[in-house]
């Protein structure tokens, strides 16, 4: 009862990819998944989020879709934002868009930092393959 | 340690000599600020000031002058409001990464029900979400047990804390100017310290507010009003049944009553009244008034457990800032009648975004932060002729059947558009600019919408109708 937002039980999705949002959401309780789908393959996981996280800050920014879907991994409360009163305050105090950049740069370090250990793995595995093709070539 | 702390020295010596050259006043590494209160508006300032200054790599410390201690019960732990953060508001410090956390929300509020004489109506946020807080200022009533809960004005002094202010638990009883400008705030024990930016955020309720006859002459303080705020111990489980989760808000036809609200809370709901010279007398009409007493189990209202009479802003400050001086919350600029916590936010914000990025002179306060407190004001003006079509609601009976039967129909009909359930929301709320509403009103469906409920609400076989259907419950 005290308590802001709306409860969300565990598995149900909050945004869903492809939607039209006209909103961001504030997590104020509990875990959340987001996942990306593609058609005929199944799901990935890209991301999961936690108290005070904030996600769907795209479709504010961007007059796009929803990219991905978001689902709560246990039972979450979400505070929606209305993009009208976001926007307008932003003209009124640019400032209030300064958490969302800093949280939006965290999120573009962590994928480019999460990017590069890929392809270092990628690297890896192609020199040890390269390694096992020249030793067997020797042998 | 010591030659960073040396060359916060250097560039604050550097910083002052440049000041006194050019005759600009801006805060540089090692500027100290105080704060006069430490209730949302100070806490506010503090906050975003440390926030903004971290930013852009300036140091500055920031001193909060709050005596009280808002973890005890009852008046000495509270600061006398209402409670309520409005539902822009919460999604504003959501945005801004300040989530209320839900030892400080007494009760998620999600709609609002609407008392009159001709009936009741609620109005649900479109959303079915709870977006309202009612929160304590302090921590209860008189007569609660100290709860297990945070009172909002804590939460906000500790986050202010933890950005790096420092709480001095001194009472500020007088304020000098130094030879060279700056303020100095001095405390009955005769204790003193120079700052070079002072934030006046005491509320319209503190003697803080006349010490200013001196180093700031210019400045005139706001024209208050009092109000009433009760609080009554009716149990969790009754409030649950009685309140629910809506904030119950009357339209009566009572002399002097601009606006009353109760506001379900944890094991207490608080009651509200607004108007003219409020007294004891119009709080004793009110109370005992039907469409009120039905809100009470058993249509009995209880003592309150505590009460008191406080004032707010209705007529903004003259003038709320002067060289190295500035007024936030309702020591300067409020909002008419509602969302004071909100107007404490909008301006502190302001105030911290000039001090930081512009300047600390007046001229600077003038430029970056007067226009808040202007655009604040010109919503006030209409608001007045908002709350002028209140009272001809409050006053017609004619009036309160169209509205009520307007607003129940577009509640009960999903996917219309809620001309008059989106304006009492906005009006009630606090959530949207007067402006924004007195502008939705002009849309034509609004007025021919009206007339039309008025004039089926005032048929007279609907009254008959509607009499015998009162008259079977």
């Amino acid at each position: 009862m005290s308590s802001l937002g709306k409860t969300y039980k565990e598995g149900e999705i909050v945004v869903r990819q492809g939607e039209v949002g006209d909103c961001l959401f504030a997590i104020q309780e509990g875990k959340l998944e987001v996942v990306k789908e593609h058609k005929g393959r199944p799901e990935v996981r890209i991301a999961i989020l936690d108290k005070g996280d904030i996600f769907g800050e795209m479709a504010i920014f961007e007059q796009q879709v929803r990219s991905a879907t978001v689902r709560a991994l246990t039972e979450a409360r979400v505070l929606t934002v209305d993009k009208r009163t976001f926007i307008r305050r932003v003209q009124e105090d640019p400032t209030l868009a300064f958490n969302l950049v800093r949280m939006m740069s965290h999120r573009i370090r962590s994928m480019s930092d999460q990017a590069g250990e890929k392809r270092n793995r990628g690297d890896r595995r192609k020199t040890r393959d390269r390694r096992q093709k020249n030793d067997r070539r020797v042998d | 340690m010591t030659s960073s702390r040396g060359n916060v020295d250097l560039a604050r010596h550097l910083a002052l000599a440049f000041e006194a050259e050019v005759g600009r006043l801006a805060l540089s590494d090692g500027s100290r600020i105080g704060v006069i209160g430490g209730g949302p508006a100070g806490s506010f300032f503090s906050y975003f000031l440390l926030k903004m200054a971290e930013s852009i790599g300036l140091n500055v410390a920031v001193d909060i002058y709050e005596p009280r201690l808002f973890d005890h019960v009852g008046p000495a732990g509270c600061n006398h409001c209402g409670g309520i953060v409005s539902e822009s508001l919460v999604q504003l410090l959501a945005a801004e990464g300040i989530n209320l956390p839900s030892t400080v929300v007494q009760r998620g509020i999600d709609s609002y029900m609407l008392h009159m004489d001709v009936g009741d109506v609620r109005i649900d946020t479109p959303l079915h979400e709870k977006r309202i807080a009612a929160v304590f200022r302090g921590n209860g009533p008189r007569e609660s047990r100290p709860i297990d809960a945070t009172g909002f004005d804590r939460y906000l002094l500790e986050t202010a804390s933890s950005v790096g202010a420092k709480v001095v638990r001194k009472l500020v009883s007088n304020v000098r100017k130094e030879e060279d400008g700056r303020p100095r705030l001095v405390s009955p024990d005769g204790s003193s310290a120079v700052y070079d930016l002072v934030a006046v955020a005491s509320g319209v309720n503190s003697h803080a507010l006349h010490l200013f006859g001196k180093t700031a002459p210019d400045y005139v303080c706001p024209r208050s009003l009092r109000t009433f705020i009760g609080e009554f111990h009716l149990g969790r489980e009754v409030i649950e049944k009685c309140l629910g989760t809506s904030m119950h808000v009357f339209l009566l036809d009572l002399p002097r009553l601009e606006f009353a609200a109760i506001i379900p809370k944890g094991d207490f709901a608080t009651l509200c009244i607004l108007g003219e010279g409020v007294d004891e007398q119009l709080v004793q009409s009110f109370l005992s008034a039907p469409e009120v007493k039905r809100c009470f189990p058993g249509s009995v209202v209880p003592l309150p457990a505590c009460h008191c009479f406080p004032r707010v802003n209705v007529v903004t400050a003259v003038r709320p800032f002067a060289d190295r001086m500035v007024w936030v919350g309702d020591s300067g600029t409020a909002r008419l009648y509602k969302d004071g916590i909100g107007s404490a936010y909008r301006t502190a914000k302001a105030a911290a975004k000039t001090a930081v990025f512009q300047g600390i002179s007046a001229e600077d306060f003038r430029k970056s932060f007067w226009p808040t407190c202007s655009k604040i004001n010109f919503d006030n003006s209409i608001a007045t002729v908002i709350f002028a079509a209140t009272h001809l609601i409050q006053k017609g009976r004619f009036l309160r059947r169209g509205v009520l039967r307007m607003t129940a129909n577009e509640q009960s009909q999903e996917g219309t558009r809620r001309h008059m359930s989106s304006a009492l929301w906005d009006v009630f709320t606090g959530s949207a600019p007067y402006k924004e509403v007195l502008l939705r009103s002009f849309h034509p469906g609004f007025p021919l919408m009206l007339l039309w409920n008025l004039v089926v609400g005032n048929l007279p076989f609907k009254k008959a109708r509607r009499m015998a259907r009162e008259s079977r419950e």
